[in-house]
């Protein structure tokens, strides 16, 4: 059997504060180079379960282990060195610093991860070899991020998380600040570009619609058990 | 590439920053400007007199009698006679003295009588000599030698003749008998820049006519008083030279042991070093306004990161996700304060300089206070880095909230 990209065992996790929202999952596992999209209500907890598996948050109890490295053995330092290394992560949108160049956004995983340096080469090249792949106009690496259209920006995302090719992309909702058509443009590029990678795909969504593109499909509720406590 | 977003997120927000580093940059100017005015000061006042090693005057204060000899501030409250200033003068240790004679005005500037010696023996910022810049010395009785910036704000030149008043802020004029403009001494930085010189005669001449401060009723003709025995019968205060400076004390005690009259010799650095004494508890109060101000501006700076965070999680989000870590927000914020505090730093050194330039020839004119425009000392470069390093410690406060909050967002900031 081949490595897990992730696996997740016996994770369980509780916000701090009034909501008291808590999720427990027995067990997840995701293959190197597959794609796997998360299906979920809003507010079931797909962005926490995201935030555990980037290491972002800390579970209180369990085994998160990425690539084979269990982060629960990691000191704060070192996961953040591991989440820059080995997962390129897209949020649902806002995901660039908008003040920056979209270079800048692009390589900014980069200077928190010397392998992953070392892997892209000639990072600004590469940056712009991914903005062409995704269908980025030319000259858009000098502009500013913040200028950019949401579906554009929503790519810079894309390429940031694919430079240096990391193992791991995780995607929270990309594509539902698209409208449908730039959806499936999207999803194309994306699914090209991780499959030119290697890299294995968790993507949490709430729209069933995409479940065609994905090897696996995985309802939030089977693998996931929430509660959350009146205060 | 850190530095380079750094500044870039600071020029996105450029109205709040802006806002922010203009208040660095006035408590800079602020504190600065105060530091420069009082080392000016200071430097102005000790080099206003040098190679004077005794001020002769009627007993009062050490510092009245600096003041009003030298500075041209304050009055004499007694006079010393002209059989006292023989005597001194016949001493063996004095190789020159003297007389000066205060009380007259012409307009704002004050007059001094004084004889052709004072030229001689006068001596200003490490030993320099006065210059006339124009015309000569005192030769006639009605002969008044001017200021540098007497001449300049009442726009004369030799040869021009000019009304003395009685008294300070007087309205009674001496005008029965005009002087004329004889000589323009160079400028000095000093307040001879604001006197006007007669001789000691003709302040004897000018009140010929006065007794006890009211004019006689008859007023005696120029041609009359140029024949008469001018002699002074009191003088205001005299500068003494020794011949060697182991003498200095002797003769100290000697004038302040004078049987005839109550006298007071000092010392000028001494008297001077009084006169700080008394000025430090202003100046140490105004340098604690000024750093309360820069104070004021550094917490201003605080709170406007503060309130920046909330609106930022967003972006400390993206930085954490793409793996920075604490230490990271943390160097980023330390970073935009230390941005700004230099950037405050530089702004408010021009505002400083802008400043300086602007006031100079009025605190020069007002205050006799010469500032030379150099570059910052070492101790106001060491404030300056100071503040530098003061404005990194105060960001401590936003930067650990940034970092607390980024760990209590998660990675998905909700909006
Ligand atoms: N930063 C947070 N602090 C406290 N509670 C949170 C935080 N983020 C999410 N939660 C809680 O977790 C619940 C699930 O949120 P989330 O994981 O974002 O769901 P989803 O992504 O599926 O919409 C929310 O309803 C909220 O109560
Ligand atoms: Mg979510």
């Amino acid at each position: 059997m081949t490595e897990s990209a992730l696996a997740l065992s016996d994770v369980s996790f509780a916000w701090p504060g009034r909501d008291g929202f808590s999720l427990s999952c027995p067990s997840f596992r995701l293959a190197a180079g597959e794609s796997v999209l998360l299906l979920g209500a809003s507010g079931s907890g797909k962005s926490t379960l995201l935030s555990l598996v980037c290491g972002i948050v800390v579970p209180t109890r369990g085994r998160i282990a990425v690539g084979g490295i269990d982060l629960g053995g990691l000191r704060a330092g070192e996961r953040d060195r591991l989440r820059a290394e080995r997962i390129g992560i897209i949020f649902q949108q806002f995901n660039l610093l908008t003040y920056a160049r979209v270079a800048d956004n692009i390589l900014l995983p980069l200077r928190f991860a010397p392998k992953r340096r070392a892997r892209a080469r000639n990072g600004p090249k590469e940056a712009a070899r991914l903005c062409g792949a995704l269908g980025l106009p030319d000259g858009v690496m000098r502009k500013t991020a913040g200028r950019l259209s949401v579906g554009q920006q929503q790519r810079v995302a894309v390429a940031r998380a694919l430079i240096g090719a990391p193992s791991l992309i995780v995607a929270d909702e990309p594509t539902s600040a698209l409208d449908t058509a730039t959806q499936d443009s999207f999803l194309d590029l994306l699914f090209a570009q991780v499959a030119e990678a290697g890299s294995s795909l968790l993507m949490v969504s709430h729209d069933e619609r995409l479940g065609q593109f994905f090897d696996h499909v995985v309802r939030i509720e089977d693998i996931v058990t929430t509660a959350r406590v009146a205060a | 590439m850190i530095l380079r977003l750094a500044t870039q997120s600071l020029m996105a927000r450029a109205l709040t920053v802006g806002m922010t580093v203009l208040a660095i940059a006035l408590s800079v100017a602020l504190f600065l400007g105060v530091e420069k005015v009082r080392t000016g000061a200071r430097a102005s006042f000790a080099d206003t007199i040098s190679g004077t090693d005794l001020i002769v005057g009627a007993r009062s204060g050490s510092v009245q009698l600096l003041l009003y000899s030298v500075f041209r501030i304050g009055n004499a409250t007694n006079n010393v006679t002209w059989k006292s200033y023989q005597d001194i003068a016949a001493r063996p240790e004095v190789e020159w003295i003297v007389p000066i004679s205060l009380g007259d005005s012409h307009r704002q500037f004050r007059v001094m009588g004084t004889t052709p010696v004072f030229f001689e023996h006068y001596k200003y910022r490490g030993g320099r000599s006065l210059g006339l810049a124009a015309g000569h010395g005192l030769e006639s009785l009605y002969d008044a030698v001017i200021g540098a910036e007497v001449a300049a704000s009442l726009g004369y030149a030799i040869g021009d003749p000019i009304i003395l008043s009685h008294g300070l802020a007087s309205f009674t004029d001496h005008q029965d008998q005009p002087f004329r403009v004889a000589g323009i001494v160079a400028r000095t930085g000093t307040p001879v820049d604001r006197t006007v010189i007669v001789s000691l005669e003709a302040i004897e001449a000018l009140h010929v006519d006065w007794q006890s401060g009211a004019r006689a009723g008859q007023v005696t003709p120029a041609e009359v008083i140029r024949e008469m025995d001018l002699t002074p019968t009191a003088i205001s205060a005299a500068l003494v030279g020794v011949k060697s400076r182991l003498q200095i004390f002797g003769l100290h005690r000697w004038i302040n042991e004078y049987p005839e009259e109550p006298l007071m010799a000092i010392l000028p650095g001494v008297a001077l070093q009084e006169l700080w004494q008394i000025v430090g508890v202003a100046e140490t109060a105004l340098i604690g306004v000024s750093a309360m101000v820069v104070v004021t501006a550094l917490i201003v700076m605080m709170a406007m990161i503060l309130a920046s965070l909330d609106e930022r999680r967003r972006e400390m989000a993206i930085w954490r996700a793409m793996g920075a870590g604490p230490v990271t927000i943390f160097g980023l914020l330390a970073l935009e304060a230390t941005l700004m505090a230099v950037a405050g730093t530089v702004v408010g050194l021009g505002l400083l300089y802008l400043g300086l330039a602007a006031a100079q020839p009025w605190l020069d004119a007002t205050f006799g206070i010469w500032m030379p425009i150099g570059p910052p000392t070492l101790r106001e470069a060491s404030i300056l880095a100071g503040l530098v390093a003061a404005a990194a410690f105060v960001c401590l406060l936003p930067a650990l909230r940034a970092y607390r909050l980024s760990l209590a967002d998660g990675m998905m900031v909700r909006i």
